[in-house]
């Protein structure tokens, strides 16, 4: 009765109210930006520290300001470049890989045929087994070079079984990164291809389009933002591919499967020397924080262009 | 028409063989964790074999399976759950009373998820271990609620912008106060997003390895470390690696199955829908 009465003191309490609930949302927000801040600048904040002074886990005798010894010690590691080279190979390829394998499958799995659904369930399938349990499947029951199922197929045709492991590390790592990631931009592309507009398809077919026309003028440019956010994205993941290696190959045979990642957790964790693999963190740090400049730049100019 | 139906023939072949050659090696596992030890090893494989459930019975008896598999569910769930009580607030927060800050809030958020965890091992390993976090449970916890909350936000930020601003504003005018329009409207009518964003955390976190193999080794060890184990020379018993792997990634494949909508969504940030 009050508030009919007199609606002017109402409009006038509410429009008080309003501001005072914008002002109460901080308590909203803040938990969440400060958990993060946290997260990302006391360890940040510490690496960088380590990474200019002495600081070996195993010897205490050894300590003080080392400037910037560590990272002079870490260019002269003919371990360091080997590392960059892999982290760099390994992303290139299962990049490449991941995206031309990728975007086949949509297309091939965007057209009708019987048991679509079904298919499409075991072509995504490896994107959800772990990859501890990938990484051994594949070094045991597929890629071992006396009972592994690959060698059984190769000495069945009349071949010689490949040591997979022994003589070519590095593609053994990326095949099996490439069958973890294929799935996943698969399935991205596939949710990018069905978007596609079927009148445009069936108009360019009528003029005399042929399938590969169609991949090239239709389909292909249709995708590029979703091949980018799939570039994006996994960039993140394989510049810092870890559990496959460490599980597989340590790193070796000598550093032939050593990337960045591996090789500050061997220098840190393994030989506890907290400098120098500091400085190796903030080598890491800084190359994704390029390369994530670099991608948000193509990503956005790509987001303009449509 | 007969072209037609000769091109669906050839798509169907072609799709099924390309889809048995990508799923085989998960096909081939399932298929070792029935056989004995000396069969998985047979030369060539055996294919017909009396199948036997004495490499899970012997999995469950030999380690502690149930131990690994109990810290992987506390560690995914528990880390979901909170990531989702801090994240709620903050993406209504910002869904709802934007301000000039917002998306730059929003982008800086994106951005922790771009450092790599490399760069912070060393710190990390240090504090947990100066805390007695190392091989913890709570450990991993906090570290997986971390990783996975800025995916949350930016999820349930979508989700919640598609809640027509009339319903909020409606039950505003009627005197809801934030709190009771938060927990009374905006999250039943977002539960399925909600319900969504939390999969995709759980099946993230259940399948996370660099934290796991980093910060754990026994006492808190989740499946994906337990797994690791048997990569050492002497625990080489493909049959039992078989079964105790085909039991930790199976509850986690059937989920990702029924939830590949809201995946693409949550991995690509909403970008692809």
């Amino acid at each position: 009765m009050t508030t009919a009465a007199n609606p002017s003191v109402t409009a006038g309490e509410q429009k008080q109210k309003r501001t005072k609930r914008e002002i109460d949302t901080r308590p909203l927000l803040w938990p969440s930006v400060i958990v993060l801040f946290l997260w990302m600048i006391v360890p940040l904040g510490m690496t960088i520290y380590f990474s200019f002074i002495r600081y070996n886990l195993l010897n205490p005798d050894i300590s003080g300001f080392a400037g910037t010894e560590n990272y002079a010690f870490l260019f002269e590691d003919p371990a360091l470049w080997a590392s960059l080279w892999n982290t760099l190979i390994l992303t290139g390829s299962v990049l490449v890989i991941t995206v031309v394998f990728g975007t086949l499958l949509a297309v091939l799995y965007n057209r009708e045929f019987f048991g679509r659904g079904v298919a499409r369930l075991l072509v995504i399938a490896p994107f959800f087994v772990m990859p501890t349990v990938s990484a051994l499947i594949w070094k045991n029951m597929m890629m071992h070079p006396v009972y592994g199922f690959l060698s059984w197929l190769q000495s069945s045709v009349g071949l010689t079984p490949i040591d997979w492991f022994t003589h070519y590390p590095m593609l053994s790592i990326i095949i099996i990164v490439s069958w973890q990631w294929v799935p996943f931009a698969f399935l991205i592309l596939l949710t990018a291809i069905q978007s596609l507009d079927k009148e445009q398809q069936e108009a360019a077919r009528i003029d005399g389009a042929g399938p590969i026309a169609m991949f090239f003028h239709i389909t292909l440019p249709h995708l590029a933002r979703a091949i980018s956010v799939v570039i994006m994205i996994e960039t993140i993941f394989l510049l810092t591919i870890f559990a496959e290696i460490y599980v597989t190959t340590s790193g070796g045979p000598g550093l032939a499967t050593t990337n960045l990642a591996f090789l500050i957790y061997s220098v840190g964790l393994l030989q506890f020397d907290v400098g120098y693999a500091s400085a190796g963190g903030v080598i890491a740090v800084i190359l994704a924080n390029i390369v994530a400049i670099v991608l948000v730049r193509t990503v956005s100019r790509n987001l303009h262009q449509t | 028409m007969k072209q037609m139906a000769n091109e669906k023939r050839w798509t169907t072949v072609i799709a099924w063989l390309v889809a048995l050659v990508i799923f085989f090696p998960i096909f081939w596992m399932a298929l070792t964790a029935f056989k004995t030890e000396t069969e998985a090893f047979s030369v060539p494989p055996s294919l017909f074999f009396s199948p036997t459930l004495d490499n899970f019975v012997e999995v469950f008896a030999r380690s502690d399976y149930l131990k690994f598999a109990w810290n992987s569910v506390a560690v995914s769930f528990g880390s979901t759950l909170l990531a989702l009580a801090f994240a709620i607030p903050a993406a209504y927060a910002m869904a709802f009373f934007p301000t000039k800050r917002t998306p730059g809030t929003l982008l800086w958020m994106l951005s922790t998820k771009m450092m790599p965890p490399v760069g912070v091992l060393i710190p990390i390993y240090l504090l947990f271990r100066d805390m007695g976090l190392l091989d913890t449970v709570t450990g991993l916890l906090i570290v997986f609620t971390l990783i996975n909350l800025p995916i949350v936000i930016w999820m349930l930020y979508t989700y919640f912008k598609d809640v027509p601003g009339e319903i909020m504003e409606a039950s505003r005018v009627d005197g809801a106060t934030p709190m009771q329009q938060l927990f009374l409207l905006l999250i039943p009518l977002s539960l399925p997003g909600i319900a969504s964003t939390g999969l995709l955390t759980v099946i993230l976190a259940w399948n996370e390895a660099f934290w796991s193999l980093n910060l754990t080794s026994s006492q808190g060890a989740p499946l994906t470390a337990f797994i690791a184990s048997f990569s050492s020379p002497q625990g080489l018993f493909w049959a039992k690696l078989s079964a105790a792997s085909v039991m930790a990634i199976l509850p986690i494949m059937i989920v990702g199955w029924m939830s590949q909508k809201q995946l693409v969504q949550g991995l690509t940030f909403g970008a692809v829908k």
